[in-house]
């Protein structure tokens, strides 16, 4: 009996192992190895002709937090995320509850909104660098009409982050927008009748029923909108280039510059595994804390 | 009472796309009763509850609840409550968040809140179960807690679409009973959505009797079941149903008649003495007695209803016989026209 037990309890292990397998090992490849290379390299100098690399210890950290360009893209990075997250976020939602809506162009509405997602950045950044150029964009064409004078938004230090900023928003909240719909079509319409019937207004439905039933898809689009605000840096090559004057440089930029501009590699490692850490324990946050205050269905 | 009736709806008509939904829907409903809302499958009997809840908005016609015009109300305007086929629990909220929903919504003060709550739920049987979630409930609870929402408010209206058609048999029977003594005890109105002509027939004080969008019937079970005004109403209430009979196929009646007669009525005479010979074309035991149904051209529905186990071979024949005054007679156009 006893035997047989153990037999399918190994089955069962031996199983859970095979489905495991693929993904532990393409992590594992390309995700966790890299890491702890990376971890492992920024703890030693850089390699040049005159000093070979050497083992520093946490040295190049501590260059790193002396260093005022990264405390002020550190700045940059978290104001961009503290827009970014919660405004693309806002906007998906109202964007989804009305595409949800009984409205006659509903397809159309849809298509619209989701048009900058397949759009690839690249593309989004040229066509944002057409409107914010000087004089002949869009925006200052807008502008003059109203006879305001000719506004260089991304060639100001007070603008510049902005104007990237609008950009994000404008590439994600369609994106996100598509899963509040999915998730939105879930909701049985009866939920809304039932409320309607008890005296529910609009605002208290949205309120006490819709959002923390859209919890779950909220919880997932906030850890991706956070990643994204890391992740997303390739308008930045377009429109500003992390200046004026580092106005508008974010940390991947920084790591990017730091590796392939100026061969910094230890320093760019060490940067790396910075906000790897910060990542982490973000996601872990998120999930944690606010897995338990969640419904799922 | 004030005389008026509590709801009263006067001609109300809604089509889909200029299909036919519902049609020349006329029905007035007094205070305190239970009345039922009968039919089969797709003939209207949601799209009138709803159109009384507000949650569909008349193309024609007028409602009134309480002395009050409210055609155009929202649903929220109109002081009822509604039990959902499908519950339409809220999944996230427990029992407790469920229940008091509205009287939140409503700002009802927390004290109040609770004792109402607390009288809800001991009416439902609920106790206990006030944390749990709607998912980690059983079908007949969830049904309770649907119920326990509705009367929590003390609205004196309260809707009800199929609320025991997801039930066992069993549950269904008690909660029946517990559905008709609530509304007793707290001298509510009830509208009630069944296709399940026992539910209504049993828990009704007034049955409309619904086919294709329009009302065929509007009277007590005793009225549906002893003077149908139609052949339909005839055939839909009552199990068996009634058997109709050409009135050429009977010795002394002229034809042109449809006759109809229901099993407890129809007796098996010795060969030779009945008035229609028949054969036997099944056989069904259900319990205390036995349902024989019979062929004969020019009947539809035709059985007999004898006491105990007596099983009869199929092709066996028999000859029946029924009293004149037992006989429901309906024109060519399927309409009554004098009878018991
Ligand atoms: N939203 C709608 N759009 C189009 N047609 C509808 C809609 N709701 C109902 N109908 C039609 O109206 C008619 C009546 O529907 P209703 O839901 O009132 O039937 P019912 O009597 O409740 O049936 P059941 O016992 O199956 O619930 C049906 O023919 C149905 O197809
Ligand atoms: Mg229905």
């Amino acid at each position: 009996m006893s035997k047989q037990v153990n037999l399918e309890r190994r089955r069962q292990a031996i199983y859970g192992w095979l489905l495991l397998s693929p993904a532990a090992l393409l992590l594992s490849l390309f995700a966790f190895y890299p890491s702890v290379a990376t971890f492992w390299s920024s703890l030693f100098s850089k390699n040049t002709r005159r000093k070979p690399s050497e083992f520093i210890g946490s040295e190049n950290y501590a260059d790193l937090f002396a260093d005022p360009t990264f405390w002020l893209v550190v700045k940059n990075n978290l104001f961009y995320a503290a827009i970014t997250i919660p405004v693309s976020i806002a906007i998906a939602l109202a964007m989804a509850l009305w595409a949800n809506s009984k409205i006659p162009v509903r397809g159309f509405v849809r298509t619209a909104y989701f048009t900058p997602t397949v759009l690839p950045m690249i593309a989004a950044a040229n066509l944002w660098l057409f409107f914010y150029t000087p004089g002949l964009g869009v925006l200052d064409q807008i502008g003059a009409l109203f006879g305001l004078p000719s506004v260089n938004w991304l060639g100001q230090p007070e603008t510049a982050l902005w104007a990237v900023i609008i950009v994000t928003i404008w590439k994600e909240a369609g994106f996100f927008m598509i899963f509040y719909l999915a998730a939105l079509q879930t909701i049985p319409e009866d939920l809304k009748e039932a409320a309607d019937i008890e005296g529910a207004s609009r605002w208290t439905y949205l309120r006490r029923i819709v959002l923390p039933l859209l919890m779950p898809t909220t919880l997932f689009i906030m850890v991706n909108a956070m990643i994204n605000s890391v992740k997303l840096i390739d308008h930045l090559f377009i429109l500003t280039k992390g200046g004026p004057s580092d106005a508008s440089k974010l940390i991947l930029y920084y790591i990017w510059e730091m590796a392939f501009a100026f061969f910094d590699a230890p320093h760019a490692a060490a940067m790396t595994i910075l906000v790897l850490a910060v990542l982490c324990i973000v996601a872990a946050i998120q999930f944690f804390y606010l897995d338990r205050r969640t419904h799922y269905q | 009472m004030t005389g008026a009736p509590f709801v009263i709806l006067k001609d109300v008509a809604k089509r889909w796309n200029g299909q036919l939904g519902v049609e020349e829907i006329s029905l007035d409903i007094e205070e305190g009763t239970f009345v039922a809302l009968l039919g089969p499958s797709g003939c209207g009997k949601s799209t009138s509850l709803r159109l009384l809840a507000g949650l569909e908005i008349p193309d024609e016609g007028q409602i009134l609840i309480d002395g009050r015009d409210v055609t155009t109300s929202a649903a929220s305007d109109r002081n009822l409550s509604m039990v959902f086929q499908s519950y339409a629990l809220f999944p996230h909220l427990s029992v407790a968040e469920n229940v008091v929903f509205g009287l939140k919504v409503r700002r009802v003060p927390r004290a109040e809140r609770a004792e109402k709550m607390a009288r809800a739920l001991e009416i439902t049987g609920l106790q206990g179960y006030e944390s749990r979630k709607p998912g980690e409930l059983s079908g007949g609870q969830r049904q309770r807690v649907a119920l326990a929402r509705a009367i929590v408010a003390g609205q004196r209206l309260c809707l009800m679409d199929e609320p025991l058609s997801n039930l066992d048999a069993k549950l269904r029977n008690s909660v029946r009973k517990d559905i008709k003594k609530l509304q007793r005890d707290l001298g509510i109105t009830v509208v009630y959505v069944t296709h399940d002509q026992t539910e209504a027939m049993s828990m009704a004080d007034k049955v409309v009797l619904m086919k294709d969008g329009r009302i065929q019937q509007v009277g007590t079970p005793d009225d549906l079941y002893n003077r149908p005004v139609n052949t339909f109403v005839a055939e839909f209430v009552g199990a068996p149903p009634m058997a109709l009979i050409d009135s050429s196929t009977v010795d002394g009646f002229e034809p042109g008649f449809t006759l109809g007669v229901r099993a407890e009525h129809v007796s098996i005479v010795p060969d030779g003495k009945g008035r229609l010979s028949c054969t036997v074309s099944e056989a069904e035991f259900l319990g205390s007695e036995t349902l024989i149904g019979l062929n004969h051209a020019g009947t539809t529905g035709l059985s007999v209803l004898q006491p105990g186990l007596s099983l009869m071979p199929e092709g066996a024949h028999v000859d029946v016989t029924f009293d004149d005054h037992n006989l429901h007679k309906f024109n060519q156009e399927g309409e009554r026209l004098a009878g018991t």
